[in-house]
């Protein structure tokens, strides 16, 4: 049964990848797109890879959406008719496909007890010594935010540099703008609401469903990414996935109320001053332990008891990186839905 | 004071990471840039310190978050990669003198928190990638510095918008390069469940022999290829480094491909080892033809170019070439060619790309129509940047013909007609060099200067950055014992790594 269910899940796989490529609404693209990360959430949950599939799951099929829809939102759904096609790509892809596939067959069986990795001195170790050394009880939380705790720092510190290469790019860009825009919003305060295209990420005013839905599910959402964050010791979670959520909960508010809203609560400048303090309190950690002469991000050092050392620095690693993920994507969401309020103001 | 050295190997990095959120929440033009260029120039110390510590007393392991290498991720710094640490350090810092009044023509003042804060990534990214002695943290350092390198190039968008496509395309070709790294380094863990990289060489003989190692080997070595721009990858970096901020091509001119250079060479000694990589695998064969394709026909691109850095950006690709070529070699002379050219192509490269900053800043354009005459126009930076195009051709006394000779060298060492193709080939691409750079002279003193055209030196904040690099070239030139001998002392611990 297992078996039968993971062809048809990787036959979904290439179906899905194959309609992506077909379609030439983008709009289509990216809902096809969202369903092909959801499939590949379920693949790695038969992997019992529950971790990667939740990351999957929160990013691929959710965040990643909704940052496309945003872009959309301000480029259209039709694809540009593209000019030339030639055959290179396609035989590149071939033949890169071709080098996986035989690549595979020589690759030890999955869920063999003797693989390289089952029998590696590292996974025995995660095994059978973390729960004395670290004594979390999700494994992967030990190897993600302790042993490999420095690799976590860098990918806190790419979500970073990504929220700031947006803000940097999109500002850039908008800010011949930005004058007539202070202008129109002195006097024009909201009235611009109505002024609406179907395509835009701002509300409408006569949507009361989604009102009423989203104002009952936003704060289950947000205490949901709470519990992601703070559960990530025990279950899967940890600071990726809560991020996304917390974020994924303001960014509903801000596509049902009006970015103007979202931003009244949460301005750009605290967005920005929150990514910047994830990472600061990820390296805050690192540099403490320093200071009580161990090594960068030397947990054992925080406490007098070094398994309540890493339980410390464990629990303040990952909400920096919660932290970090919210704001950036926060202000990569801003950056798009503020660009298409600044075309309507200025088409408007 | 000896405590503080032990941390020295991951202060050079943390320093420039953690300021870098620290930059972001600053604005204004003054702040960012001082306190980017403090960082960097600590870094520059703390590599400095390492340098010397590691060539008299060898390589030192840090262990990152108190966990022992295989388990935890260690820092390495060696003979190698305290060097080429040196030289991205050093190269920044030079930059970032140079950087304050030449960043704000380009970049309004209020972006330059989150310009610096992308600055320091970059440089914190590259020195990860250098030091780290685990595979996986390769990929996430060379992340940090890719996306970071994407945004900055992108900034050149203030002068010509052509920035945004050339930002463009190459994260697309470098998403891919990337890509094809982790799915190499993907496949290595699979094979012997470690990703540290001494761990994963101690097991390579026995498993070197399966297709999961061999397509794991040729993801790794694309992907780097592609990151290098080395020929025919190199698509991406004309464009890159022709509409990027003047300070930003002087800052990756002299860092960013080397140090995919230097991955190149870290996995085919450290981990594959020489034996299977030029044994097994027929890397000299692969490598050496693009290499000499490289420097030939990217040099005889270069001459036909109309902007001054897309021509110098040509000419970056074929000196890498000749870096390629001293892999290829698979001899310690040839290695240490290759690692001393890295050193001395970052010094000659950047201090040009600087001088034409220096162009720019006074004339808005690096179109050689509009620099017709900059020879009187700007007497000092032309000189300048005639005295770094000496050191680029290899004129006897210039770094560029220190690394030539000890290339060519190697190329003879093999003693056969090959060997003897490749030095005329070598002699033909430094011709095609004088070309390039002579057409440069003869635009910049024997042509009128165009009507109403901007005339005065630039500030001298601006030139003196400009001649510390053109002394050092020639410093370098004529005191070589110091630059050779970290070079050769990084080749024989390479070869010597061999199994």
């Amino acid at each position: 049964m297992e078996e039968f269910t993971s062809v048809f899940l990787m036959l979904l796989l290439v179906a899905g990848a194959l309609a992506v490529l077909h379609v030439r609404n983008l709009f289509v693209a990216t809902m096809l797109l969202s369903a092909v990360s959801f499939i590949m959430a379920l693949i790695f949950v038969m992997l019992d890879a529950v971790d990667v599939a939740f990351t999957e799951a929160a990013v691929g099929a959710g965040i990643s959406t909704v940052l496309y829809l945003g872009t959309l939102a301000l480029v259209g759904p039709h694809e540009k008719s593209s000019t030339k096609k030639t055959a290179l790509p396609l035989l590149l892809s071939l033949a890169v496909g071709g080098v996986l596939i035989y690549a595979t067959f020589e690759l030890p069986t999955v869920g063999s007890p003797d693989t390289p990795v089952q029998t590696s001195r590292l996974t025995d170790r995660f095994l059978n010594e973390s729960p004395k050394e670290i004594a979390v009880p999700n494994i992967v939380t030990a190897v993600l935010a302790s042993y490999r705790g420095f690799d976590t720092f860098g990918e806190t510190t790419v979500i970073f540099t990504a929220g700031i290469a947006v803000l940097l790019i999109l500002s850039q860009v908008r800010g011949r703008r930005e004058e007539d825009v202070a202008i129109e919003e002195s006097t024009t305060p909201q009235s611009d609401l109505t002024a609406e295209e179907d395509t835009s990420l701002q509300a409408s005013p006569h949507d009361l469903v989604p009102h009423v839905v989203s104002k009952l599910l936003i704060p289950f959402v947000l205490l949901f990414g709470f519990y992601v964050q703070f559960h990530g010791d025990f279950g899967p979670g940890g600071g990726f996935q809560a991020g996304v959520i917390f974020a994924a909960g303001f960014i509903l508010y801000s596509l049902v109320f009006g970015l103007e809203y979202t931003k009244k609560l949460l301005p750009l400048r605290l967005v920005e001053f929150f990514l910047a303090f994830g990472v600061l309190l990820y390296g805050g950690v690192g540099v403490v332990s320093m200071l009580k002469g161990g090594n960068f991000l030397d947990y054992n050092l925080l406490l007098a008891s070094p398994v309540a050392g890493q339980h410390l620095g464990i629990l303040l690693v990952e909400l920096g990186v919660g932290i970090t993920v919210t704001a950036a994507m926060l202000a990569i969401f801003y950056g798009f839905a503020g660009r298409s309020e600044t075309n309507n103001k200025s088409g408007a | 004071m000896s405590s503080l050295f032990t941390q020295a190997p991951i202060l050079a990095i943390i320093l420039p990471l953690l300021s870098a959120p620290i930059c972001a929440l600053f604005r204004g033009a003054t702040f960012p840039w001082a306190l980017t260029t403090i960082v960097s120039a600590l870094s520059f110390s703390f590599s400095l310190d390492l340098l010397f510590h590691v060539a008299e007393y060898g390589a030192i392991s840090y262990e990152i978050g108190g966990w022992a290498p295989p388990w935890g991720i260690e820092y390495i710094a060696d003979p190698l990669s305290a060097f080429v640490m040196m030289v991205i350090s050093g190269i920044s810092t030079g930059v970032l003198l140079y950087a304050r009044e030449s960043i704000l023509k380009e970049v309004p003042a209020s972006r330059l928190g989150f310009f610096f804060a992308a600055y320091l990534l970059a440089l914190a990214g590259m020195m990860g990638i250098t030091i780290t002695g685990d595979a996986f943290n390769i990929f996430v350092f060379l992340e940090i510095t890719s996306l970071s390198s994407y945004v900055l190039i992108s900034m050149g968008a203030g002068t010509d918008r052509r920035a945004l496509t050339a930002a463009f395309q190459y994260l697309i070709v470098g998403t891919i390069g990337a890509t094809f790294i982790l799915i190499g380094v993907g496949l290595l863990y699979v094979m012997t469940g470690t990703l540290n990289i001494a761990d994963i060489a101690s097991q390579f003989d026995t498993i070197a022999d399966t297709r999961p190692i061999r397509a794991a080997v040729g993801f790794l070595m694309v992907g780097f290829a592609i990151k290098l721009a080395m020929f025919p990858f190199h698509i991406w970096l004309p464009n890159a480094y022709t509409y990027a901020p003047n300070i930003v091509t002087a800052f990756f001119a002299g860092t960013a491909t080397k140090v995919s250079v230097y991955l190149m060479i870290r996995f085919i000694y450290s981990m594959f080892g020489a034996d299977f990589s030029f044994g097994e695998l027929p890397l000299t064969t692969i490598l050496m033809p693009l290499a000499v394709v490289a420097f030939l026909s990217m040099s005889v691109v270069a001459i036909f170019q109309d902007n001054l850095k897309r021509l110098l950006a040509f000419s970056s690709v074929a000196q890498l070439g000749y870096m390629i070529l001293g892999i290829a070699l698979a001899s310690e002379t040839g290695l240490t060619a290759s690692i001393l050219h890295i050193f001395n192509h970052a010094i000659v490269k950047t201090g040009l790309f600087l001088t034409v900053g220096a162009m720019f800043y006074v004339t808005g354009s690096t179109y050689l129509k509009d620099l017709a005459g900059i020879g009187q126009r700007m007497p000092i930076t032309t000189f300048g940047f005639v005295l770094g195009g000496l050191a680029l051709i290899g004129v006897p006394l210039t770094p560029g013909f220190i690394s030539k000779w000890y290339l060519v060298q190697g190329v003879l060492e093999r003693g056969d007609a090959i060997g003897y193709g490749l030095a005329i080939a070598m002699l033909i691409s430094s011709l095609f060099a004088v070309i390039y750079i002579w057409r440069i002279v003869e635009l910049a003193y024997f042509k009128p200067s165009p009507e109403g055209a901007p005339t005065g030196e630039a500030p001298l904040t601006l030139i003196i950055p400009c001649w510390i690099f053109i002394f050092g070239s020639f410093y370098f030139g004529i005191e070589t014992s110091m630059s050779v001998g970290f070079a050769e002392t990084a080749a024989k611990f390479l070869m010597g790594a061999v199994k």
